[in-house]
């Protein structure tokens, strides 16, 4: 019901996050104004930009194949079988949403790399070695991230298909294959095109990744190119040029997301929790329990090499390091007190009138690439500011905006459902403006705002991408630290930064969530 | 005087007429078949469906410009009456000033609005650990403080045995009594309704009917209320 008077946001509340709406607006397309005014100066793209449009499109594309198509066995093993832990291996799915990528770039490297575990075992039994550097290691590394991605979105595709279908076609005998026609791959059609994309779009602003594994002419992406184009040939035009292709690639496959259909109904069902009598045979058993184990060890493996190598060293981590390590922290706790202030009066506007397109708003920061950001920042500011004075301002600034969507995205759904809960109570008791925030938005909003910041502290923790464009001596935060150890070999100190990095990550983030949900009044 | 002047509701291909008055200080049920529009007309008295047609008025003041906290009414609702994250107390304060900044005397009439409702000492709880009938209690100390001179319920009550809805009913009639305000009670059973409500308003087939004596109309129905008793 489009209920004028219970809405949650008062006049000054709509104008905050119209004020907000706008500041985002401003520093996403605003900064792309920028990088479009100062690319016009450059003569277009040459053979080895169309290089790196390319290969970007073409790795996002092999990325979110491999992923989805790995996926499918994996979400149905899933949802073919109970067994103790599943509920945590489910759970540990979502981590690498909030693993540094860095970090499991070590591992992987552990595992894959030259003188890792695989190229080990080929050259015990005299086989050729294989490189993880190039189109081979991006695609494992964002297979890595995204597989625990694809499987979820999947997995809740299975969830979705009401526990009395497969009632109903246990009474009338359907086996595993009757059930995968009938059931499963009407499902997977509606389900799957929505995976793939969700993926790709993740692949093409994907940086870390490429600029650790991929590199050359070979295996240059966009967002590498401008990173290179900038830090390293300081050639602004072109960078801002490449800038504005990332954003056109980002804005297409945004379009692409938008258009593909959502999950098809599957009608309403009771909600029974779904036991399966399907796929009861020894066979089919076999085959789920090997998914999982191969899909644990491909994900727990590169993180339990890296815990391994790297705890003992934590203790004798160089002070460079540590000082990093603060720096980080410190960057992690503004950025998310930014994200949460820019994050609330934007969720509170965006359940009132207009709100689709304050939230939209909210979400260009999914469609646009943080060296974008960075860049067109860089071009605005260059007049008064060193770039090396606006590392971490920058960084600060764009890990908000970055992890912005992903904030709204935990905070909208509560928000409808306060106003759904409440919204008549309060506005029958004139409660409103600020008292409305302190005695019942922020109380109620309690677990998914913690859960957010956590998420933003997280993603800020881990980010290596602007701060790459500007950092120098001083400025590293600890990922770029963490890199130059890796660049250097100085592979034992990278394992020890590893372990740090990764603890404070997942602390910041178990910090703040549980902070969220202790003593949450009912 | 609550008067409803050729209003209209309109919502989609749902759609209700009233025009009529219910005199001050009168407690009156509202009964009718499930969907008739009992609710609805609630709501609008409440500002929360806006009217599609006609006024309104509370002591000759169209109501149409107030916004819902500002009509001079309260309502208890079906469900969702409390704030569960709120002690007893803040739910009751809010009655006073919405942003609970209670001064000392402020607090005195909160604890004494608890006693009358029969809950003193259960100010430090939260709505989850009072029973059904507790938590009646409360959202009806908070209507006793807001003191607004229209009481509106779209049965608050129904959740509760026949027993316990009787001596909340009774409490609501005290209480009423005391504060001289007009009552519009949403009703499912004609035994509330005539323990209750003197006058009654029938919902049916897109009306609200002009408020008669609830005896007479229950003893002797119109065929869309007969149909609805059984009868």
């Amino acid at each position: 019901m489009a209920d004028r008077a219970v809405a949650l946001s008062g006049r000054f509340g709509t104008a905050l996050g119209l004020a907000v709406a706008g500041l985002v607006l401003c520093l996403t397309l605003g900064t792309l104004a920028a990088v479009a005014w100062r690319a016009e100066a450059a003569s277009g793209l040459g053979p080895a930009d169309w290089a790196a449009v390319r290969f970007t499109l073409l790795q996002a594309a092999l990325s979110a194949t491999i992923s989805v198509v790995l996926a499918v066995p994996v979400a149905r093993a899933f949802a073919r079988r109970r067994f103790r832990g599943r509920s945590v291996l489910i759970a540990l799915l979502g981590a690498p949403f909030i693993l540094p990528v860095i970090v499991a770039v070590l591992g992987l490297l552990a595992v894959f790399g030259r003188s890792g575990l695989l190229n080990d075992a080929l050259r015990a039994v005299g086989l050729p070695e294989v490189s993880i550097y190039g189109l081979q290691g991006v695609l494992v590394a964002h297979v890595f991230f995204n597989l625990p991605l694809a499987t979820r979105l999947i997995l809740q595709g299975w969830a979705a298909i009401p526990a009395e279908r497969f009632r109903l076609a246990a009474s009338l005998g359907l086996g595993a294959g009757e059930v995968g026609r009938f059931l499963e791959r009407p499902m997977l059609r509606a389900v799957l095109p929505g995976a793939w994309v969700a993926v790709f779009v993740v692949c093409l602003t994907s940086f870390a990744v490429a600029l650790t594994l991929g590199g050359g002419p070979a295996a240059t992406t966009v967002e590498l190119a401008i990173y290179q184009a900038f830090r390293f040939d300081f050639d602004l035009s072109r960078a801002a040029l490449l800038a504005a292709v990332q954003f056109a690639l980002c804005l297409a496959a945004g379009g692409l997301a938008a258009r593909v259909a959502r999950p098809a109904g599957f009608g309403a069902g009771l909600d029974r929790p779904a036991d399966r009598w399907d796929g009861a045979s020894g066979w089919l058993k076999a085959q789920d329990v090997g998914v999982i184990a191969l899909v644990s060890v491909f994900l727990l493996l590169p993180l339990a090499l890296v815990l391994l190598r790297g705890v003992p060293q934590v203790g004798a981590l160089p002070g460079s390091v540590w000082a990093a390590a603060v720096r980080s922290v410190a960057v992690a706790l503004a950025s998310t007190a930014l994200c949460v202030a820019l994050a609330l009066p934007l969720a509170i506007a965006a359940t009132g009138r207009g709100g689709r397109w304050i939230e939209a708003a909210g979400m260009l920061g999914l469609a646009t690439s943080s060296l974008v950001l960075g860049t067109g920042l860089f071009l605005l500011l260059r007049p008064w500011v060193r770039p090396g004075d606006l590392a971490l301002p920058v960084t600060v600034l764009v890990n908000a905006v970055m992890a912005l969507p992903f904030v709204l995205r935990a905070l909208l759904p509560a928000l409808r459902d306060l106003q759904a809960g409440y919204g008549r109570l309060s506005a029958s008791l004139g409660l409103q403006g600020f008292a409305r925030l302190r005695l019942l938005t922020l109380p109620r909003l309690r677990a998914p705002l913690g859960f957010g910041a956590g998420l933003a502290a997280a993603l800020s923790m881990g980010d290596l991408g602007v701060i790459a464009l500007f950092a120098d001596q001083g400025t590293e935060t600890l990922p770029l630290q963490l890199y130059r150890l890796m660049g250097a070999y100085r592979m034992d100190d990278a394992a020890g930064a590893a372990v740090l990095l990764l603890g404070l990550s997942l602390g910041l983030f178990w910090v703040f969530d549980r902070g969220g949900r202790g003593h949450a009044g009912l | 005087m609550l008067v409803f002047e050729r209003a209209r509701i309109v919502q989609g291909d749902f759609s209700m007429a009233a025009d009529f008055a219910v005199p001050e200080g009168a407690r009156v049920a509202v009964i009718g078949p499930s969907g008739a529009g009992k609710s609805t007309l609630l709501a609008a008295v409440a500002g929360f469906i806006p009217l599609t047609e006609g006024r309104i008025l509370w002591e000759g003041q169209n109501l149409a410009p107030l916004a819902p906290g500002a009509r001079p009414l309260s309502i208890l609702f079906q469900d969702q009456n409390l704030f569960p994250h709120l002690t007893v107390l803040q739910n009751v304060g809010l009655g006073l000033r919405p942003d609970l900044r209670l001064d000392r005397e402020q607090q005195a009439q909160v604890a004494a609005a608890l006693e009358r409702v029969g809950l003193d000492g259960l100010g430090a709880r939260r709505p989850a650990q009072l029973s059904g009938g507790q938590q009646g209690r409360v959202a009806l100390a908070r209507a006793l403080l807001r003191a607004r001179p229209l009481l509106l319920l779209d049965e608050p009550f129904a959740a509760l045995g026949p027993a316990l809805k009787a001596e909340m009913l009774d409490l609501v009639a005290e209480i009423a009594a005391e504060t001289a305000s007009t009552v519009l009670m949403v009703s499912h059973e004609p035994a509330d309704a005539r323990r209750f409500a003197p006058l009654s308003v029938l919902v049916a087939d897109g009306r609200a009917e002009p408020p008669l004596p609830t005896g007479a109309l229950l003893d002797n129905p119109p065929p869309a209320l007969a149909a609805y008793l059984g009868q």
